[in-house]
């Protein structure tokens, strides 16, 4: 087990290395001078002596070569520093202190009820299978993958905010502000960016209980007598529960996708909004340390959902 | 992530031709969400083909008199803010949904293709490094990745392809690199080393085609994905220039007249979703028809 963490920890360096390099080298083939849309903004390019363009491009660290470029990048994100927003003029790291608990507070409820539900209504639908649970259960899933959020999201605003005037349409507090307005708020959004998770992970606890109901042990199980529950819970559950927890690692990219949609929708002042205004204003430093955080999350949790799948299948150690 | 890792296909002996196609068809068409999903891509391409016939109007031709109508007879999806007919745009949409999506595929699936069949092939060095990279291609949300691209490279949707099809290549690289590595076990590919095939000659002719059944399967359901990413990007309003008419765009248009005119984004929301779920369904059967060991995989 020790081999096989310490191996997946060097992988998961290398990538990290690679994404580095794809985050930095990509944003670096943005066509024009950032520096030149970043003076554009202050309307004083007409005016501005060369020299001085060339001292402010020295400021920046423009004209030193790429690699030196890309490792002061990486030396300053270690220490934390992610450099000044070209657009906002402020620190990128505080700009994201800022906005990503916004993001991770929807974020975090849409996988925990993605992922509760999405395994209950599998379970249900599984064990039965082609009664009228499966027959409402099984559809209901299909169009969960399939549904753009966006106009999900604008299906419940249409519905609940506009029509029945139960939901306000759009916009966030912080629940430490006004917890109640705040959940309020976040209950459309949140349904929104779980659908996906919860309908994926429904298919694949159905398919994978199917599976293992199956089995030799499950019929043991129920020739000993147990009770339905007991052998459900106790026996079928817990090896079904293996191939789901695998979708996590995916859910959580899925939940970062959609929150760029999402927060468009309900105006959520998140990372995904911010995300989207700094492509629009080219604001290159933003989006290279959005990109960065996003993706390390991402492939912490793919590291850790690895790790705790091979611990609970030795199969994939040795694989 | 170990979705790729296991495919470990087993060739029975095949039996005879005329037999497979019809046990193929067979399965393929047994359910009947499966065809629901078939016919609504007929429909599909028969309206992307003969939109010009189709459409009842110049989707492109704007008029104050009549901007935001509602459903009506003359209108029947009523118009938009610049007058235009809805339904003549939902119809020109589908070239755009189409062209995007069969153009990704066949670019992603090209360079995933190849770049997993030479890491699985040669193994070694050219694994790690092909492999990693793709991990780090895949560490991104497909949608940000084609955003970020998208926006380097600048609007226009030969750019949302370009940056779509990047976002792909890893499922296709991930895929095709798993089945190479169990095929090129089999003793047929030892036979080609012995009579003296070149590498790209086995690869090509001997490991390829047996890899087909899931890379079929795989491109059906992208397709699905491709089109739902590109409405995504084109609602955030990156893709085909104003005049032009996209799904997703469409919705983000009517957002704005949500209260006042709520078909204008139901509509072309409806139609992504259709056309999503159809692909899906279709991928659902091929995968079921041509290799059910994939179900749970694919």
């Amino acid at each position: 087990m020790t081999t096989y963490i310490i191996r997946r920890l060097i992988q998961a360096l290398v990538v990290l290395i690679m994404v580095t390099l794809l985050i930095f080298f990509i944003m670096r083939l943005l066509p024009g001078d950032p520096l030149l849309i970043y003076l554009a903004q202050s309307a004083e390019l007409e005016a501005m002596p060369p020299e001085m363009l060339d001292q402010l491009r020295h400021q920046f660290g423009l004209d030193r070569p790429l690699m030196v470029q890309y490792f002061t990048w990486i030396g300053g994100v270690l220490r934390g520093d992610f450099g000044t927003s070209i657009f906002y003029h402020h620190d990128v790291g505080a700009l994201m202190a800022q906005r990503f608990p916004v993001t991770l507070h929807l974020g975090l409820l849409a996988l925990f009820f993605g992922a509760t539900f999405g395994i209950l209504a599998g379970l249900a639908a599984a064990v039965r299978r082609g009664k009228w649970l499966d027959r409402i259960i099984t559809p209901l899933t299909y169009i969960g993958i399939t549904i753009p959020v966006f106009w999900l999201g604008i299906l419940l605003i249409y519905l609940f905010g506009l029509k029945l005037h139960w939901l306000p349409i759009a916009g966030y507090t912080s629940p430490l502000e006004n917890f109640w307005l705040s959940t309020r708020q976040v209950i459309m959004p949140v349904v929104c960016l779980a659908v996906f998770g919860l309908a994926a992970n429904a298919r694949q606890m159905r398919s994978a209980m199917l599976e293992v109901i199956r089995q030799d042990y499950v019929r043991t199980a129920w020739s000993k007598g147990l009770s339905e529950r007991r052998i459900i819970i106790k026996h079928a559950m817990k090896n079904s529960l293996i191939p789901v927890i695998t979708l996590m690692g995916i859910g959580v990219g899925i939940i970062f996708g959609g929150s760029v949609l999402v927060e468009t929708v309900f105006a959520i002042p998140g990372v995904g909004r911010l995300l989207v205004s700094s492509i629009f204003a080219q604001d290159y430093v933003v989006v290279q340390a959005i990109t960065f955080v996003i993706a390390v999350i991402v492939l912490t949790v793919n590291l850790i959902v690895d790790i705790s799948y091979g611990w609970f299948d030795p199969r994939i150690r040795y694989g | 992530m170990v979705i790729a890792r296991n495919i470990t296909p087993e060739f029975e002996e095949a039996p005879p031709r005329v037999s497979e196609w019809r046990r193929f068809r067979r399965v393929f068409l047994s359910r009947g969400v499966v065809i629901f999903g078939l016919v609504i891509l007929l429909a599909l391409v028969f309206t992307a083909v003969f939109a010009g016939w189709l459409a009842p109007y110049d989707p492109y031709k704007t008029g104050t008199g009549r901007a935001l109508e509602q459903p009506s007879m003359t209108h029947l999806l009523g118009t938009d803010t610049l007058g235009r007919d809805t339904l003549s745009r939902l119809i020109y949409g589908s070239r755009t949904a189409l062209m995007v999506g069969f153009i990704s595929v066949a670019v992603a699936s090209i360079c995933g293709v190849s770049l997993g069949l030479s890491a699985g092939y040669f193994g070694g060095i050219a694994n790690i490094i092909i492999m990693r990279g793709m991990d780090a291609l895949i560490s991104f949300p497909m949608i940000l990745l084609a955003l970020v691209v998208a926006a380097v490279l600048g609007g226009g949707i030969q750019n949302v392809i370009i940056a779509l099809s990047i976002a792909t290549i890893p499922g296709y690289g991930r895929v095709t690199c798993g089945l190479t590595l169990s095929l090129r076990e089999n003793d047929y590919v030892l036979a080609q080393h012995a009579i003296g095939a070149s590498n790209l000659r086995t690869m090509l002719r001997h490991i390829l085609p047996n890899a087909f059944p899931p890379l079929i399967v795989l491109m059906t359901m992208q397709l699905g994905n491709l089109i739902l990413a590109e409405a995504g990007l084109s609602f955030l309003g990156i893709g085909i220039e104003p005049p032009g008419a996209a799904w997703g765009a469409m919705v983000n248009d009517g957002y704005k007249y949500l209260a006042r005119n709520p078909v204008l984004s139901f509509a072309p929301g409806l139609a992504i979703m259709l056309v999503v779920f159809a692909f899906n369904m279709v991928g659902d059967g091929l995968r079921d028809a041509l290799d059910p060991r994939l179900r749970g995989l694919l």
